[in-house]
């Protein structure tokens, strides 16, 4: 598992990218009321904005972490937002990514270094 | 503007308590603790929560003469009936200005041979001012600093309150009374701002940690911060000052006509003599241009304060200015202005979320029955 700096997870399954948010930011943003996907087949560039998230509080984003096309979406969190609380790390994965290479990982942190980071 | 923030006199409280402690007008105010803004909204609307509420300012008009000198003083600031308010009794009431918008909205209570004030923190400061500008004459404003506010709210309040008071059980919606509680004078209103049952309770700040502690040791009661405060108040339809109501919006247009008594109405014992006079007169009599409305989005993305409303025909015609997930109705609310002409219930509008026009209905207010024990 790698993470970004935008409180991101990325595991590898296959050729795709799976991305999702972490315990951190699901407790950070609070229970979740809304989660708007992206369309599948969608070419993307790191830094788009590709998810909106809302909670009881307000709305915020998600970016694709690296280029690539987004090849399955959650469709789950449409109907069950709450799932990004209850499940961060495991049901409530946001969309799969297919990348050229998925050496682009290795610049992201490690669990150890992401846990440095929010301390 | 980096102005230093006030402390609640509760401060080490809500920390000790897992607050989780923002910048809220002008104060260090807990926006939620542990359990998160939904579980802390639900718990309210089924048992009760605790809300301290200090930063809001209280203040005593002590009539210099005759108490109805300053009331009728403090009416000339409002187009409210403060003279019928019997003594026991509390009020909503809204400061207007020259031009018929709102400078701020406040509750008062009829204390036999004085009048308390609670008004907002944000406008506390300018309120005083207002007051000692327009009451000097009759009324000393005094206002008073070394008293915490808590509010009890939800359907268990009463049970709960009245293990350590017991005279509040007699009480009904805005009756406001001094009662005691372990030899400290506690002033005690049946209100709040969350559409349930409870109350409102002004107590010494010396004794305001054991008594929000005895509070809390009841297992009815959880700590509420000022999230689950807001989302309980929408779904309650009730105004937010500087968002729903404001010195260009009318107690008319915010359809608060309910709060301008008969007494001052056209034709009423004491008719206008309040600042605005002349537009609020008007629209009570032909309608307001615009018209505060309750809004629910058709999909589940939240429509929040600034989304742009617009007509079927992309006319634009007003904006949200609450608006977010109710907890207790499972879906997005809002409140906004639209023009009178698309106020009906039931008129399908559209709103603007990130650049898309989504459908939304006008809708009855509140969103949640309130529960006043009248």
């Amino acid at each position: 598992m790698k993470y970004t700096e935008d409180h991101e997870w990325l595991r590898i399954e296959g050729d795709l990218i799976v991305v999702g948010i972490t315990e951190h930011a699901a407790t950070q943003l609070g229970d979740v009321v809304f989660v708007e996907l992206p369309e599948v087949e969608t070419m993307v560039a790191a830094g788009d904005e590709v998810v909106v998230i809302e909670s009881v509080k307000a709305a915020s984003d998600i970016s694709a972490p690296v280029d690539g096309e987004i090849v399955a979406v959650n469709d789950a969190l449409v109907d069950t937002p709450a799932l990004v609380n209850e499940d961060p790390t495991g049901a409530a994965w946001f969309f799969k990514i297919k990348v050229d290479d998925l050496s682009v990982l290795d610049q992201f942190m490690d669990e150890d270094e992401y846990n440095d980071l929010i301390g | 503007m980096a102005e230093e923030l006030h402390r609640l006199g509760l401060h080490d409280l809500h920390v000790a308590r897992g607050g989780k402690i923002v910048p809220f007008a002008g104060y260090e105010m807990p926006v939620q603790y542990a359990p998160g803004v939904m579980k802390e909204h639900l718990h309210t609307r089924s048992a009760a929560g605790l809300f301290d509420v200090s930063h809001m300012g209280q203040v005593i008009l002590r009539p210099r003469g005759t108490y109805e000198a300053t009331a009728l003083a403090f009416e000339a600031m409002m187009p409210v009936d403060v003279l019928g308010v019997a003594v026991g009794r509390q009020r909503y009431g809204l400061f207007t200005n020259e031009t018929g918008g709102i400078l701020d909205d406040l509750m008062f209570a009829n204390r036999g041979n004085h009048l308390f004030v609670v008004v907002n923190a944000a406008c506390k400061a300018q309120d005083i001012a207002h007051l000692q500008a327009h009451l000097a004459v009759t009324t000393e404003v005094i206002p008073v600093t070394d008293r915490a506010l808590l509010a009890l709210q939800g359907p268990l309040a009463e049970a709960v309150l009245a293990r350590l008071v017991p005279g509040v059980v007699a009480m009904r919606f805005m009756d406001s009374l001094v009662l005691s509680w372990q030899g400290s004078e506690l002033w005690i209103s049946r209100s709040g701002y969350t559409g349930e049952d409870g109350f409102e309770i002004s107590i010494p700040n010396a004794q305001a940690e054991t008594f929000a502690t005895a509070l809390l040791e009841q297992p009815e009661v959880m700590l509420i911060g000022l999230g689950a405060r807001d989302s309980l108040r929408l779904e309650a339809g009730l105004c937010l000052y500087g968002h729903d109501i404001d010195k260009t919006t009318s107690p008319v247009e915010a359809g608060l006509t309910w709060a301008i008594q008969k007494a001052r109405r056209e034709g009423g014992a004491r008719a206008g003599g309040f600042p605005g006079e002349d537009r609020i007169m008007y629209e009570l009599a032909n309608g307001p241009d615009r018209k505060r409305v309750g809004l629910r989005p058709e999909g589940r993305a939240p429509m929040r304060e600034g989304t742009a409303l617009f007509a079927p025909d992309a006319t634009p015609l007003g904006s949200v200015t609450s608006g977010g997930f109710g907890p207790s109705i499972e879906a997005p609310i809002a409140m906004g202005y639209v023009a009178a002409a698309f106020a009906a219930l039931g008129a399908a509008l559209m709103g603007d979320v990130r650049g898309k026009h989504l459908p939304v209905a006008v809708t009855e207010l509140p969103f949640q029955p309130t529960t006043y024990k009248r």
